[in-house]
């Protein structure tokens, strides 16, 4: 494949949440509003870009039995990195989005293109990988999180954009919010390849 | 004469029910409630019925034309769908809040399933489930006395409640502000019972003297006839009772699930109702089983076809099993009120009972 398909492929062919289906829990969790949604995003991008040029390049020096703890090793070296920039640089952020920060130690969609891609590929490829995922991530994350903070509290990104007499739809920004938007939202994405 | 001769896959014996007959059955059944709801609040209850029943039959027919598949609303499941969950409603709501529900129900609640008969919980209660989560308020506050009476059904409560209102101001605002179930919720709450007056022998006595009111006979007639504040549908249980012996009498809906469920509740309530310091009776399951949303749930929405069990101990499991949520809830959750819950619960629990009460076949020997 290509550089340029290895980019994009995360965006809408591969996206990690709607097609693959990985990364649930900051999904679910981080998804209540779109600034939390975009946080969350990139921290996970930075960490995901990161490891995948790391893991690439220590690809042949890696047992293959201890693959995987080595990985983690890895990624969350990357994570504490975010988690203490993020905590001096934007403490309220960090703040709200709270355990998911190291919980992105865990994060089966950076583990998973460890495992899936940037342990076989080169390292320029899995930097493409790792951006194009992180991207799609981003994407998907702040359009769920975009459906759910207008129905649920009326705003987008904190700026009011339903008329006042909006009552807020409180259960979109519960966890049963979370889930009905993601199923309608992966049933959209299926509907739309099925008829291509 | 060749044509005339049939031959046909069993079974030949055919029974005359059909699904909109049950579903307009259900719908007339549930007219004697309506009639009392208007009598009780006036218009405005029939007026969300309408708008909720009618918002459930535009959501259907729309879907199903998305679907490209035949639009079946005149069978009536959408039309029922949506006056059940408008009877989750008190009469003083907003009148988008039922349309919203309706909308929610038929979507969430039974298309993405793929319609009638495929929806793993009942529509109906889900849209209320969705709508109490989405704005509680909306939903529980602001219930609308009923016109001919007190809005917690304690008209013999009025002789102590003037003096209540200089005592225990607190204690005046409940009893005149809430549905018995609250009252009877909220005077398990110690801390609330200790904050009526500086006096603790006294806040024993008040608490005692309301919840002694809530099931002296006067206030049991009171629930009995609607009386009271409540959702629209749930509020005179001799309505709701005369629809479900109409729908026993018509066979459409089984004895068991009420039975076990109305029965449940009953025992439970003796045993475990009474608060602290207050005795045994025998009237306080009466309270229990005539307020709240028990007798709707237990006849109209406990036997729905599609999310209960279909083997008869297995009915019996989930009369029981709900019942035994909905006094959990009631005595120790959160809630006043858990039919809607223990309903949902058990709905989601059926497929399991009908795999464990499964009748072995003639000759199967047992594994």
């Amino acid at each position: 494949m290509s550089f340029i398909s290895e980019l994009t492929k995360g965006i809408i062919k591969e996206n990690p949440i709607f097609v693959i289906v990985l990364g649930m829990c900051p999904t679910l969790a981080t998804s209540t509003s779109v600034d939390n949604a975009l946080g969350m995003g990139m921290a996970a991008t930075f960490v995901l870009v990161c490891s995948n040029i790391m893991i690439s390049l220590i690809k042949n020096i890696t047992p293959d039995k201890i693959r995987i703890p080595i990985y983690v090793v890895v990624i969350a070296a990357f994570v504490s990195i975010v988690d203490m920039s993020m905590a001096a640089y934007v403490p309220a952020l960090h703040k709200s989005l709270g355990i998911f920060i190291p919980l992105i130690v865990v994060n089966c969609i950076i583990l998973g293109r460890a495992e899936a891609f940037a342990g076989k590929n080169n390292m320029l490829n899995s930097m493409a990988d790792g951006i194009g995922m992180g991207l799609g991530f981003t994407l998907s994350l702040t359009v769920v999180a975009s459906i759910r903070e207008i129905l649920g509290n009326g705003t987008w990104l904190k700026i009011h954009v339903l008329p006042s007499t909006y009552e807020p739809m409180l259960v979109a920004i519960l966890a049963p919010g979370a889930f009905i938007t993601l199923g309608f939202l992966m049933a959209g994405m299926n509907l739309l390849k099925g008829r291509k | 004469m060749k044509d005339k001769y049939i031959v046909s896959p069993a079974p030949h014996l055919h029974d005359r029910t059909s699904i909109p007959m049950v579903m307009w059955n259900v719908v007339i059944a549930l007219v004697p409630a309506l009639i009392a709801a208007v009598w009780f609040w006036g218009f405005r209850s029939l007026l969300l019925t309408l708008i909720g029943a009618f918002a459930a039959v535009l959501t259907e027919a729309a879907v199903q034309r998305f679907r490209k598949i035949p639009v079946s609303v005149a069978d009536g499941s959408a039309f029922l769908t949506g006056m059940l969950l408008s009877f989750n409603i008190h009469a003083g709501a907003p009148m988008w809040l039922p349309a919203v529900g309706a909308v929610f129900a038929i979507i969430v609640g039974k298309q993405v399933f793929g319609g009638l008969g495929n929806n793993p919980v009942n529509p109906a209660l889900l849209g209320r489930a969705f709508l109490l989560a989405s704005w509680p308020t909306l939903m529980t506050n602001g219930w609308v006395a009923a016109k001919r009476g007190a809005i917690s059904g304690m008209n013999d409560l009025s002789l102590i409640a003037d003096s209540l209102s200089t005592i225990a101001p607190k204690a005046h605002a409940l009893v005149t502000s809430a549905t018995p179930l609250k009252v009877a919720q909220t005077l398990r709450d110690s801390t609330w019972v200790n904050s009526l007056t500086s006096s603790p022998d006294l806040n024993h006595e008040i608490s005692q003297n309301i919840f002694t009111n809530l099931f002296d006979p006067g206030t049991l007639k009171s629930l009995f006839v609607g009386n009271i504040g409540g959702c629209i549908g749930e509020v005179s249980v001799f309505a709701l009772l005369l629809g479900a012996l109409y729908l026993l009498w018509k066979n459409i809906i089984d004895w068991r699930i009420p039975l076990s469920y109305i029965g449940t509740v009953f025992v439970l309530s003796f045993f475990f109702g009474p608060i602290k310091g207050s005795s045994y009776s025998i009237m306080l399951p009466f309270f229990h089983i005539f307020s709240g949303g028990l007798m709707l749930g237990a006849f109209f929405m406990a036997t729905d076809y599609t999310t209960t069990p279909i083997t008869k101990s297995g009915r019996l499991i989930f009369g029981i099993g709900c019942g035994l949520l909905t006094i959990v809830i009631r005595l120790v959750g959160g809630y006043p009120e858990g039919v809607s819950y223990s309903i949902l619960f058990m709905n989601v629990m059926t497929p399991l009972i009908d795999r464990f009460t499964m009748p072995r076949t003639f000759g199967e020997v047992k594994k």
